[in-house]
């Protein structure tokens, strides 16, 4: 049996507690411990970015972190991306991607959101190339890309407005 | 035709709740006390099973059991044939379907051996060490072209080779057409098979509550009621003790519509026997042969010219790709045969195929479900015959058009739904038009090639035209009801792998009650809900559960004029439906909303007229009598670098027809979907098997797919020939955009790199492959190409 580790993460804001096995996947622990289910696992090899969260505020692959090592860390996944203070209204992120029709059967898309997130700060008037780099480390096998490319360019001036 | 709702861009009802994380997907059931289950797979693709030892595993802690084929006793049986052939004269079928698990053999690598079922997923897969698979290793028959050799392998016993079906179609007399030939080209084409790879894995969770006598599924099955009504066959069970539930899926594309998968069947009936809710979640290394897959086809095929251009006959001789079994009967190559014909009048036609039994995973359709070989084949036939007699591309191509006189046009030979092939309604000139016109390609050919030629650029051109077969029946049904709310609840049996059921049939009910969109609350994929229909396939959903919406919503909207019209005691035809309000077309201030409406069709007390039916509720099914033909156009502007033979599209165009649009936003998002996962196809992905079967490329670093780099942004445009099948006059769209793009790659690149006068008969192409391609052309001038460039 594998040993048990205290850990203890803050996600979404909330901290959470727990006694976990060392060889217990991130993505794992908040889909199937924490039942936040919206982090989705495509490969578990890295490759889709699909469990993308965000960890102190940076992109990472849940799939190839341990619980462990998210010990006295920050996490945030997609159920934590509608700002409270906003009761629980659609980040413009989100809203874009609905409006340009950036997803289909939904299942990348909060990969691509995580991923997207420090970029969009880092990158707030990003060109299609930018964007399409950016974007580049997620499959989606339903949208062809081209919307998603569009959302981003939507959030993006959005955001610009409202900052 | 003035519509509110239908053909309109609307926002999708499903979004918010996967933007959020909120929506359901099958691997998001957690159920107290669940177990879980790992597979031992064959790691052999052919092998004599002597011996499953699993002592040592059910011993490990944690484990809760181990099941092997002959733990499940009688409940072991091999799975049932999903389509029978269709009846064509003199077909040859050998039906060998898959099975639970693995007994005395091994047919291809992954087959499932043992399940092993555990408190938590990662102690099921740490005992799958700890189970001892016996074998004696067999060769295996991997080459389809060898599949059929007298000395081969043979994979199923009670066979005298491996051949799984023999079917001949034709159509006048393809010999005939010799004297009148002045061109005839022969030439030898390959598509090598590919994997749907849908971003989610499949899964089964399954729960039998024993107080209630219930069993609940959750499958990720593009059928979820043909899944119940086997189950409960297989489980000895009434239909209405199990509900199946397809949620939210991520992402279909066909290989989710096996029926029965070995987990489909086992999962559930494990959690019986253990009476304990039960998960089984494939993992991607397990999808790349647990799953089924496509393509793999090798033709000889022939097309007879006149001088002109006209084409007189076609003759097509080719193997088809089965794999270990063939649940899904002749529908893949049978789409090959019939989509062959595309948008043409071909006068005579022979074909004949070969479908052939390998150690491979098991080959049901996805996206395009053998209509892109086809289409790969005519295609192909079309360029060479156009540089042969000296005709342009596209000009070979409006020749040979059925023009819109033609329709309904018969081929004369059995679809793939056992119906002849009579290509509903057409009109593809305009298409051809309009994408000419929008690739700019007299333009390119006449300045900006030999522009680009001179600055050392190898940019080629292609255009290929296609038809896609589709919204074939049986039926579907629908349910509608307005709620005492005011809200519609509509419910149907097709599930939703992302392609906007929720929204697209919310619109044709909105349509004719005259609610808003975000009103309608769409159920679809729960058995419990609605549980009579067959499933989500062949580009469908729009048209037959689409148009079961319609006829329900019809009669839901007759019922609501009826009822307003005894209310107000005015006739009918002067009742206004709208904003969810019915009203006198001259007295709009009695509005009556729907809600009340619903209420009094559905009264507490008091007496209703005998024969009254209560509430405002109607089923309607719609089966429509044979399927409609989409068609379209797709155009390229590409450029090679022949250094290193990468590929860049430039520009991607679509004009597509698949009649009436019910929502044009979805609908070209399932063009560009079907676009790059066509691209993936023409250009990055290929299974790779070893010799001995294994399969060497199984994972997602190794099997390309393509990225937000590869694929580029396709421009669209509709032309809309309306169905006359079906009162909606839609057709379906989901495979188009997959299906032409092979043949398109392959155009483009010959005239990309015109220097070097390629044939290319084969897809999936590759950098490394092209490069081959180039070298066996030139064998020594691409040595000195190469070094100039690097200059
Ligand atoms: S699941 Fe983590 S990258 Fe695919
Ligand atoms: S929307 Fe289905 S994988 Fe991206």
């Amino acid at each position: 049996m594998a040993e048990r580790i205290q850990i203890s993460v803050r996600v979404n804001h909330t901290l959470f507690e727990r006694e976990v096995e060392s060889q217990l996947l991130l993505s794992d622990f908040l889909r199937h411990e924490l039942e936040l289910t919206g982090t989705h696992v495509g490969c578990e090899h890295g490759v889709c970015g699909a469990c993308t969260v965000l960890l102190n505020g940076e992109a990472v692959r849940s799939c190839l972190m341990l619980a462990v090592q998210a010990d006295g860390q920050e996490i945030t996944t997609v159920e934590g991306m509608a700002s409270p203070a906003l009761a629980g209204a659609l980040h413009p992120l989100q809203a874009a991607f609905k409006e340009a029709h950036g997803l289909q059967c939904g299942f990348c898309t909060p990969g691509f959101l995580m991923t997207l997130i420090p970029f969009l700060k880092n990158h707030p008037d990003p060109t299609e190339a930018e964007i399409r780099q950016a974007l580049s480390g997620n499959i989606c096998r339903c949208t062809g890309y081209q919307n998603i490319v569009k959302a981003v360019q939507l959030a993006a001036k959005r955001m610009a407005q409202s900052a | 035709m003035e519509t509110t709702y239908i053909g309109k861009p609307v926002l999708r009802n499903e979004d918010e709740r996967l933007l959020t994380g909120q929506a359901l997907f099958t691997d998001d059931v957690h159920l107290p006390g669940m177990l879980h289950v790992a597979f031992v797979r064959g790691e052999y693709a052919h092998a004599r099973i002597l011996k499953v030892d699993a002592s040592a595993a059910r011993r490990r802690p944690g484990v809760i059991a181990v099941f092997t084929a002959e733990d499940l006793g009688s409940y072991w049986k091999p799975g049932p044939l999903l389509v029978p052939p269709p009846p064509i004269e003199r077909l040859v079928f050998n039906q060998r379907t898959q099975v639970p698990l693995a007994k005395d053999k091994l047919r291809h690598y992954g087959e499932a051996v043992a399940a092993i079922v555990a408190e938590s997923r990662y102690l099921a897969e740490d005992a799958i060490a700890d189970v001892i698979v016996e074998v004696e290793p067999l060769d295996a028959v991997v080459d389809l072209e060898k599949a059929l050799d007298p000395g081969a392998p043979l994979i199923h016993e009670g066979l005298n080779s491996n051949l799984a079906a023999h079917v001949i179609q034709e159509k006048g007399d393809y010999h005939s057409v010799f004297p009148g030939a002045d061109v005839v080209i022969k030439k030898r084409l390959l598509y090598d098979r590919g994997t749907a790879a849908a971003m989610e894995n499949r899964g089964v969770v399954a729960q039998w509550d024993a107080a209630s006598q219930q069993l609940t599924v959750w499958d990720t099955t593009q059928a979820p009621i043909p899944i119940r009504n086997g189950l409960a066959r297989m489980l000895g069970l009434s239909e209405s003790q199990v509900r199946v539930v397809a949620p939210f899926i991520g992402g279909g594309f066909g290989p989710k519509i096996m029926m029965f998968y070995p987990e489909e069947v086992l999962i559930p009936w494990i959690a019986m026997q253990l009476k304990r809710p039960v998960k089984w979640i494939e993992d991607r290394w397990e999808n790349f042969f647990a799953t089924t897959q496509e393509r793999g086809q090798v033709h000889e095929a022939e097309i007879a010219l006149s001088a002109d251009g006209r084409i007189l006959g076609v003759k097509d001789v080719f193997l088809h790709d089965t794999g270990a079994y063939d649940p899904y009967g002749l529908t893949v190559p049978i789409n090959s045969q019939c989509t062959l014909l595309g948008p043409y009048s071909v006068p005579n036609y022979y074909s004949e195929f070969k479908a052939v039994f390998t150690n491979k995973p098991i080959v049901t359709p996805y996206r395009g479900a053998g209509r892109q070989h086809g289409v790969f084949v005519m295609e192909r036939l079309l360029d060479f015959a156009a540089k042969e007699l000296n005709i342009d591309r596209a000009e070979i191509r409006r020749k040979n058009y059925l023009s819109p006189e033609d329709f309904p046009h018969n081929h004369q030979i059995i679809y793939q739904d056992f119906a002849p092939l009579v290509y509903d309604s057409g009109n593809y000139s305009p298409a051809l038009d309009k994408a000419l016109e929008m690739i700019g390609y007299e333009k390119f050919i006449r300045e900006e090639q030999p522009r680009l030629r001179v600055e050392g650029k190898h940019a080629g051109i292609g255009i290929v035209s296609y038809v896609e077969g589709t919204g074939i029946g049986p039926y579907e049904g629908a349910r509608v009801t307005v709620e005492a709310s005011g809200k519609v609840c509509l419910a149907t049996g097709v599930g939703t792998q992302g392609q906007g059921h929720f929204t697209a049939f919310a619109q044709v009910v909105a349509e004719q009650l005259g609610v808003d969109v975000k009103d309608i609350r769409v159920v679809t994929g729960d058995t419990r809900e609605f549980n009579w229909g067959t499933g989500t396939f062949a580009s469908r959903g729009a048209v037959v559960a689409g148009n079961a919406c319609h006829a329900a919503a019809r009669m839901v909207r007759g019922k609501i004029l009826r009822l307003a019209g005894e209310i107000f005691q005015t006739p009918e035809e002067d009742l206004i439906l709208e904003g969810g309000r019915v009203y006198p077309r001259n007295a709009p201030q009695k509005a009556l909303s729907l809600g009340e409406l619903a209420a009094r069709a559905n009264p507490l007390r008091g007496a209703v007229k005998p024969g009254t039916e209560p509430g405002l509720e109607a089923t309607a099914y719609f089966g429509p009598e044979r399927g409609c033909t989409a068609s379209g156009v797709h155009a390229l502007i590409l450029e090679v670098d022949p250094l290193t033979m990468m590929v860049e599209i430039q520009r991607y165009v679509v004009v597509h027809d698949c009649g009436r649009v019910i929502n044009p936003m979805i609908l070209e998002g399932q063009i560009h979907g079907g676009v790059a996962q066509g691209i993936g196809n023409a250009f990055y992905e290929q299974l790779v098997f070893a010799p001995n079967g294994q399969l060497l490329n199984a994972s997602f670093m190794d099997y390309l797919l393509p990225t937000a780099s590869e694929v580029p942004n396709v421009e669209n445009a509709h032309v809309e020939t309306p169905s006359p099948l079906n009162p909606l006059g839609v057709k379906g769209a989901g495979e188009a955009g997959a299906i032409p793009t092979g043949a398109l790659f392959a155009q483009a690149i010959e005239d990309a790199l015109r220097e070097y006068d390629l044939e290319i008969c084969e897809i999936p192409l590759s950098p490394n492959r092209l490069f081959e391609l180039v070298k066996e052309r030139v064998p020594q001038n691409i040595e000195v190409t190469l070094a100039t460039n690097e200059h």
